[in-house]
């Protein structure tokens, strides 16, 4: 699509009205692009004709700052991608790390690692169907999302003293073990919340006017979800059943129990059904992994100074928004020759273009709230 | 007890009148005077009601979403409200550039002043109105459509690509659903058989039309509601601010003042349709009475007329708000296909099988 603005009709005879296009900018500040993100609109009334994605406005360099850090400082990076799910971007970076160095991570620190990750899910989640409903115009769900949110942050404040960017599983293992009320809290947690996902089923997914404005909307084929590189719930909701956790198993995912649920229908609704169905999911797997999990240590010995040998490793797993993986390229000193991220989100807009066109400017609110895009991870 | 002017305030306008002429001397000037003492009554209850639905507003809003609300300024942050209009009064007044200057002025202006002008002929207990004639509900929907001209100068005058958006759609909607409103309303002026609203609620003394006209009162009561929803912009049908998508429409590149009007406009409205649903359907300041339940109506009538219509006009704007907190937002499209294919159509149902019962006498104390 020419993105130009200009006169589309040929030069037209003197005196005759000469028709332009209508372009809009939606964002980079605009209350529904989920931070600075901006999206040329070209529209014809509310109709859009076409989209096109305008990225780096929070580019930071962060795969660049990799290359001039030990690999243990960079940990503190990953936090920053995508940031609602920062346990999981710890995680892949931990991966890349301890495939390059043969390290050993102990059992419990593996079953923390899955505890943390499942409980980040369920956030970055709550958080997206809160937001999914301010995107739609109702403004409650908003306020029960992170009503939720907050005691999932709770436990991670008591954890790791931190809320956001946690940097707390690193190569070796986690920072430091959990606290003695971490069970409790946790389970306290899973026990509350498994009726309340009922709760945002009525109170959203049950509304007429909700399914009105989601069913149908934005289809994403399958064929077109694979050859754009689309993970996560985007993908599945597309009736594609690929996920890192079961395809490409790491950690101790293939000793748990789970299913991965799985939509056709690759619209709005899709999406909607599959992430509420995840957290189900999730909660099953943190039951799970809190009944098995050992007494033991939770870091590896690792030496003082962790050199890279030459070489190249991949560290992949499934985050809130799909497969994120770092690619760490050693050359034997103790800093990465190169890291490249995998971002789940960058992939996932790519498919906003192709299924806009022809829907309504409310439209592009929804596709990309079911998207579920987080700025900064792809821009990084 | 109950015969002082608190019950029968038809009592208060004639005392007025005496009291000026004794004071003026009769003449013009009584008049005069008249038209002022009115004037700065309704522009006195007209910031007092902004401020109360606001009030109102974020506490139902609040307590929907499990929070407290404004709890710091004043007892339970009553004084919120008032703070905020202090404090948007005192803001810089911004005109973007390349605005056209006069529609961008005016247009929060004729926004308020259809509101405002709807106001006076809304009869808030007996004989307290401050304007009455015989056809003073087609006036007062007409007079609500003038709003809309002030929403289209403002998105067009904005010279902002979403304001003009928002005021297209504003366009489209209101106008269209103001359809539905009217018709409603006229489904239930064929039982009262006036246009006069003194003339509705006299029509209503043997029982409430919503009930007393068989079904079509509670269709026509329904059907108005959501058409008066639509007309007053609010969630559902929030398209013309719609802020998730249009930042916030039509008033985007409105700031002090200006913007406080739109929204001072929007809640005067709000108020306005819930007043006229409240007398057109539910009897206005009449209390309600059971048959020869004589206790009963006794004590139904010791609450005043005032308190009546309040307490009704109350009940609505309460339901308005929870709507509000609780519906996501319709789009475009949707909204045209319910109006014109089900609410339009249903609405002219009601016309029809009211114009039948009317003819038939096949309803609730006829005559």
């Amino acid at each position: 699509m020419e993105m130009t603005p200009g006169p589309t009709t040929p030069a037209a005879p003197t005196g005759a009205p000469v028709y332009e296009d209508y372009f809009v900018n939606m964002g980079p500040q605009h209350p529904s692009t989920h931070g600075v993100l901006r999206l040329v609109l070209k529209l014809e009334g509310e109709t859009v004709l076409g989209l096109t994605p305008v990225l780096g406005y929070v580019h930071r360099g962060i795969e660049k700052m990799g290359e001039a850090m030990t690999v243990l400082q960079f940990t503190h990076l990953t936090d920053r991608l995508d940031y609602l799910s920062a346990h999981m971007n710890n995680w892949g970076w931990a991966l890349a790390v301890e495939q390059a160095l043969g390290i050993e991570v102990p059992e419990r620190a593996e079953h923390i690692r899955v505890i943390m990750s499942e409980l980040t899910r369920i956030s970055s989640h709550q958080l997206w169907w809160g937001v999914l409903g301010m995107d739609l115009g109702a403004f409650t769900p908003f306020l029960y999302g992170f009503r939720d949110r907050e005691l999932v942050n709770d436990i991670f404040e008591k954890t790791c003293g931190a809320r956001l960017t946690m940097n707390y599983i690193r190569p070796g293992g986690v920072t430091a073990d959990v606290d003695e009320d971490f069970a409790k809290d946790v389970r306290a947690f899973l026990d509350y919340f498994a009726p309340v996902i009922d709760e945002y089923e009525t109170l959203v997914g049950g509304n007429i006017i909700f399914q009105e404005r989601t069913k149908g909307i934005g289809v994403l084929s399958p064929e077109l979800a694979r050859s754009l590189g689309c993970t996560g719930p985007t993908l599945r909701a597309s009736g594609v059943s690929y996920d890192v956790r079961r395809n490409r198993p790491y950690g101790i995912y293939p000793k748990l129990a789970f299913q991965v649920p799985v939509a056709t229908e690759g619209d709005c609704w899709a999406r909607y059904k599959v992430r509420i169905a995840e957290m189900r999911e999730s909660l099953a797997i943190i039951r799970q992994a809190l009944d098995t999990m050992p007494e033991g240590p939770v870091r590896a010995k690792l030496p003082a100074i962790l050199k890279v040998p030459a070489g190249r490793w991949l560290g992949r797993v499934e985050a809130a928004r799909g497969e994120i993986a770092f690619f760490l390229v050693g050359d034997g000193t103790d800093k990465p020759w190169r890291v490249k991220v995998r971002s789940p989100n960058f992939s996932n807009l790519a498919a906003l273009p192709e299924i806009i066109k022809g829907n309504r400017v409310a439209d592009v609110v929804a596709v990309l709230s079911t998207l579920d895009v987080v700025v900064p991870c792809i821009d990084r | 007890m109950t015969d002082n002017w608190i019950w029968h305030t038809e009592r208060i306008p004639p005392a007025v009148t005496a009291w000026l002429t004794g004071l003026l001397g009769g003449g013009a000037g009584v008049e005069l005077a008249k038209m002022v003492i009115v004037a700065a009554i309704l522009t006195g209850f007209v910031s007092l009601l902004a401020l109360a639905l606001v009030w109102i507003e974020r506490k139902v809003a609040a307590h929907v979403q499990q929070r407290l609300g404004p709890m710091r300024v004043g007892p339970h942050g009553l004084l919120q409200t008032l703070a905020d209009g202090l404090k948007l009064l005192s803001k810089e007044n911004i005109t973007p550039l390349e605005a056209d200057h006069f529609v961008f002025h005016l247009a929060p202006l004729l926004c308020f002043a259809a509101t405002f002008v709807a106001l006076a002929f809304i009869p808030f207990a007996p004989d307290i109105q401050a304007v009455n004639f015989n056809v003073g509900l087609i006036f007062v929907l007409g007079i609500g459509s003038v709003g809309v001209l002030g929403i289209l100068a403002a998105g067009w005058s904005s010279n902002n690509k979403w304001s003009l958006l928002g005021a297209m759609r504003a366009g489209a909607q209101i106008i269209s659903y103001e359809l539905s409103a009217t018709i409603a309303l006229l489904s239930i002026l064929v039982f009262a058989g006036s246009l006069d609203f003194r003339g509705i609620i006299a029509s209503q003394a043997g029982g409430w039309w919503i009930w007393r006209a068989p079904v079509v009162g509670f269709v026509a009561f329904v059907i108005y509601g959501i058409a008066s929803t639509a007309e007053c912009n609010r969630t559902p049908f929030d398209l013309v601010e719609g802020e998730s998508e249009l930042t916030a429409g039509f008033h985007t590149e409105y700031t002090s003042i200006r913007f406080a009007m739109f929204f001072l406009a929007e809640f005067v409205n709000m108020f306005v349709v819930c007043a006229i649903s409240a007398t057109v359907f539910l009897g206005g300041w009449m209390p309600f009475h059971i048959g020869n339940a004589a206790g009963f109506n006794r004590i139904a009538d010791f609450i005043p007329p005032w308190a009546w219509f309040f307490g009704k006009t109350t009940l609505l704007v309460l339901v308005f708000m929870w709507v509000r907190w609780t519906f996501p937002r319709l789009r475009v499209d949707q909204l045209m296909n319910f109006e014109w294919k089900f609410l339009l159509p249903l609405a002219f149902c009601t016309l029809a099988v009211a114009s039948v019962l009317v003819t038939a006498g096949w309803y609730f104390f006829p005559g």
